[in-house]
C-alpha cells in the first residue's frame, strides 16, 4: 500500500502537524505508523537525552535529577530512567521516542472578516490594540501588553486575532489557569463564530488540539513543536509559568520560528521591567481600566497581636472596627488568607463573631475556597450572583476573576505567598465595575514587608502614568 | 534529598541519635508524612479493618456465604485510605511513577517484621499478578515492587487473565466475579499473597482459592492500604 495517497496524507497532517507526541498518543496502527516513519512524515526523537552531565526531558526541558528515576521496563526489559516531572501527561521513558510530524503543512483558512464582536474600545485599549496588529503585521518576535488589572486585556486582543486569522495563521492564547480557559471559550467562540476553537486543559473534553485557534493552560503546550505563528501568553508573571522553567521551554518550542509572541501582564515581573528598560522588550502600557477610574490604592494596617489572633481563628480587632466603618457597607467582602487551613477554619469563627456584633444579617453567609476545593467553580459563581456575601479565598482568586463591587482585606499580607505581583493583582479586584468604580483595600500585617510597599509604590506609579493625582 | 511527594529539598534533622546511628535519610517530608494514616488500635482479626469486634461482619458474610471455608487465613493492611494515599497510589500505579513506590518501603518492611514473624521461614511471597496486557501498559507491577521490600522468597504462581479494572467496577459486581487467575505452577508451602489495596478482598480470595485447591496449606494476605 502507498501511504502518499494525498487525501488520508492532508488528514494526518490535520491531526498530527505541530505536535510532539508519544507512540501512545499516536492513534494509528503499527503497521500504517511504521510506514508513515520509514517514508519520513513521522520523525522520531530520543525522548530522554545526555547533556553533559545531566539528562534532559525532549518532552518538558527537565534537568533535575531528582525528577528522574529509575524503572525496570517491562517492554524492553531494562532498568532505564523516565521523567517525572511530566508524569502527568503520559510516561516519557528512556527507550521511547517522541514523534513530530514532518510531511505536508496544513494549509490554514484565510478569513475575510472573522470577528463579529461589536464591542467599543476606549481610546487607550485602541492604541495597545493597533500596536498589537502592527507586532502582527511586521512579524516582530515580542511585544509585551503591560495593562493595569480591569483594563479589559481580552477585548484588545480581537483586533490582533481577526488581522492574523485574514492573514491565514495559527493563533494559540496560552494562560496558566484552567478557570481561565472555561471563562474565555464562549467568549472567543461568540466573537469568532466561523473559526474552529479548541479549549485545552488537564480533564478538557476535546483533546485534539487540532483547530486553528486554540485556548490552553500553559501545560498542554508541551506536546507542540513548532505549531503557532501567533501566541498570545496571558499573565506571564503568575505562577506556574514564572516558577516552572519547562513551561517558557514548551511555549518557546511550539511556536514557529518567524511566529509573533504577544505576553500579557498587569504586574510585570524585575526581569521584564528591566528588559524593557534596556530597550529588549518592545512594550505598550495600558495605564486606565476600562471605566477610566484609578486603581484602588491599598491602605496598610498594623496589627499587633495577629499572629496570636490567626493561631486562634479569630478575626484581627483592627478588622472588626473597619468592618464597622466601611464607605460602602453594602459592597461584598473578598477576604484572602495565606493558607488552606486558614480558609477553612477561620470561617465559623469568623461569622459567629459577626452575628454576635449585629454586623451580619442572618441570611448573609460566608463561605470558604481554595484551590482543592471541588465546588470551587460553583462557590465563585455564587459570589458572583451575591449568593455569598463574604468570600474567604487562599490565592487562587488572585488573578482572572472579576466581583462586580467588593472590598478587598487580606489578613496576614506579610506571609510569603503574597509577593508584589501578588499583592498588585489582589488590589486590582477592587472597583471593577462602572457602576462603582472605587473599593476598599485592606492591608492587614503585623510588620510591612518590602512586598507591600513596593505593591502600593507600584499602584501609585501607574496611577501617575494614567494621568491621576 | 528531595520529597519523593512534593519535591521539597528535605533536610535531615541533626540530634544525638543521627549523629550516632547513622539513620537512614527519609524518602518523603514530615509534612507529607504525616498525611499518611496508618491503622492502629483494635481491628478484625481477619481483614485488618478498624472495628471492635474481634471480626467484622464483612468477614462473618465471607464465613457464613461462601460454601466452603474461607480461603484466605487473614489479612494485614498498613495504611487506612484517605485522599492523600489515593492521590499517591493513583500516580503511582496509574500514572506510572515508579520510585514513589519507595514511600512505602519503610513501612511495608516494618509492618512484615512485626505482624508476619509467625510465618516460618520457607513461606513464599506471590505478588497478585497483572494482565499481560496491563503490564506492558504499565511498565511494571506495583505488588511486585512491594513483595520486593520484604524478606521472602517469591515465585509466580498465578497469572491472570486480562478483564476490567477491579477499580472501575462497583462493590456488587466486584463480589460477583469470575476468577480471572489461572495456575502456573503448584507450590506445597505456605504462601504470602501481596498487593497494594484490600477493597472487598475478592481479588485476594480469588487467588487463594485457587492456591489452595491446588496443594497450597495456608495463605495469608499483606495489603499496604485497607480501602
Amino acid at each position: 500500500m502507498n501511504p502518499a495517497n494525498t487525501e488520508t496524507i492532508d488528514m494526518h497532517a490535520m491531526q498530527f502537524a505541530g505536535k510532539l507526541l508519544l507512540r501512545s498518543e499516536i492513534p494509528l496502527d503499527d503497521d500504517l505508523f511504521q510506514q508513515l516513519v520509514s517514508s519520513g512524515y513521522f520523525k522520531p526523537f530520543p525522548a530522554i537525552t545526555r547533556k553533559f552531565f545531566q539528562h534532559q526531558c525532549t518532552r518538558c526541558g527537565n534537568q533535575d535529577s531528582s525528577l528522574f528515576a529509575k524503572i525496570p521496563c517491562s517492554t524492553c526489559k531494562k532498568e532505564h530512567l523516565y521523567c517525572r516531572k511530566c508524569i502527568e501527561m503520559g510516561r516519557v521513558m528512556e527507550c521511547e521516542a517522541l514523534y513530530q510530524w514532518t510531511g505536508p503543512v496544513p494549509d490554514w483558512q484565510t478569513f475575510e472578516n472573522p470577528c463579529s464582536w461589536g464591542g467599543q474600545l476606549t481610546d487607550r485599549q485602541q492604541l495597545a490594540a493597533d500596536r498589537i496588529v502592527q507586532a502582527i503585521e511586521r512579524k516582530e518576535k515580542e511585544l509585551l501588553v503591560w495593562a493595569v488589572c480591569g483594563a479589559g486585556k481580552t477585548e484588545m486582543l480581537f483586533p490582533g486575532i481577526t488581522e492574523a486569522l485574514k492573514l491565514g495563521k495559527r493563533i494559540c492564547l496560552a494562560t496558566p489557569r484552567a478557570d481561565v480557559v472555561r471563562e474565555l471559550l464562549p467568549r472567543f467562540r461568540e466573537a469568532f463564530g466561523n473559526v474552529t476553537i479548541q479549549g485545552l486543559y488537564g480533564g478538557s473534553e476535546e483533546k485534539a488540539g487540532t483547530a486553528q485557534m486554540i485556548l490552553a493552560t500553559t501545560h498542554q503546550l508541551l506536546r507542540f513543536q513548532h505549531a503557532f505563528d501567533v501566541q498570545i501568553i496571558d499573565e506571564i508573571d503568575a505562577f506556574p509559568f514564572h516558577a516552572d522553567p519547562s513551561l517558557p521551554f514548551a511555549a518557546s518550542r511550539a511556536r514557529n520560528p518567524d511566529s509573533t509572541t504577544i505576553y500579557l501582564t498587569a504586574t510585570p515581573r524585575k526581569k521584564q521591567r528591566m528588559q524593557i528598560a534596556s530597550k529588549k522588550l518592545e512594550h505598550i502600557f495600558v495605564p486606565t481600566r476600562f471605566h477610566g477610574r484609578p486603581l484602588p490604592v491599598p491602605k496598610l494596617r498594623m496589627c499587633f497581636s495577629l499572629k496570636k489572633d490567626l493561631t486562634n481563628y479569630v478575626p484581627p480587632k483592627v478588622f472588626i472596627r473597619w468592618i464597622q466603618s466601611r464607605v460602602n457597607p453594602k459592597r461584598q467582602l473578598l477576604l484572602f488568607v495565606p493558607t488552606i487551613e486558614l480558609a477553612e477554619k477561620m470561617r465559623r469563627e469568623l461569622t459567629k463573631r459577626l452575628r454576635d456584633l449585629g454586623l451580619l444579617d442572618e441570611e448573609k453567609a460566608i463561605t470558604s475556597v481554595h484551590a482543592s476545593d471541588p465546588d470551587r467553580a460553583e462557590k465563585v459563581q455564587q459570589f458572583r450572583q451575591k449568593a455569598i456575601f463574604m468570600l474567604l479565598t487562599t490565592t487562587i482568586l488572585e488573578r482572572g476573576v472579576t466581583f462586580p463591587s467588593v472590598d478587598v482585606v487580606v489578613f496576614d499580607a506579610g506571609h510569603v505567598v503574597f509577593d508584589e505581583a501578588a499583592l498588585v493583582q489582589i488590589a486590582g479586584r477592587a472597583g471593577r465595575s462602572p457602576d462603582d468604580p472605587a473599593g476598599e483595600v485592606l492591608f492587614l500585617h503585623d510588620g510591612k514587608t518590602d512586598a507591600m510597599v513596593e505593591a502600593v509604590k507600584s499602584i501609585v506609579a501607574m496611577n501617575r502614568r494614567g494621568g491621576f493625582r | 534529598m528531595h520529597c519523593l511527594w512534593c519535591n521539597q529539598q528535605t533536610i535531615a534533622e541533626t540530634n544525638w541519635s543521627t549523629l550516632l546511628f547513622l539513620s537512614r535519610p527519609a524518602s518523603i517530608c514530615k509534612a507529607c508524612e504525616q498525611k499518611l494514616e496508618k491503622l492502629t488500635g483494635k481491628r478484625c482479626a481477619r481483614c485488618s479493618r478498624m472495628c471492635e469486634e474481634n471480626v467484622c461482619a464483612d468477614c462473618r458474610w465471607w464465613e457464613t456465604h461462601s460454601k466452603e471455608r474461607d480461603a484466605l487465613t487473614s489479612n494485614y493492611s498498613v495504611f487506612a485510605y484517605n485522599e492523600a494515599i489515593q492521590d499517591m497510589v493513583t500516580k503511582w500505579k496509574y500514572r506510572g511513577d515508579y520510585c514513589l513506590g519507595n514511600i512505602f518501603k519503610s513501612h511495608f518492611h516494618q509492618a512484615f517484621k512485626q505482624h508476619f514473624h509467625f510465618l516460618p521461614k520457607h513461606t513464599i511471597a506471590v505478588p497478585i499478578p497483572l494482565s499481560e496486557e496491563r503490564l506492558l501498559e504499565r511498565g511494571f507491577n506495583q505488588a511486585k515492587m512491594l513483595a520486593d521490600f520484604i524478606p521472602l522468597k517469591q515465585a509466580e504462581t498465578v497469572a491472570r487473565i486480562h478483564g476490567e479494572k477491579q477499580s472501575k467496577k462497583t462493590r456488587k459486581e466486584r463480589l460477583n466475579t469470575k476468577n480471572p487467575f489461572t495456575i502456573t505452577k503448584k507450590v506445597n508451602k505456605p504462601i504470602l499473597l501481596v498487593d497494594d489495596i484490600y477493597t472487598t478482598g475478592t481479588t485476594l480470595r480469588h487467588a487463594a482459592r485457587l492456591l489452595k485447591q491446588n496443594g497450597c496449606p495456608d495463605v495469608y494476605a499483606f495489603t499496604l492500604i485497607r480501602g
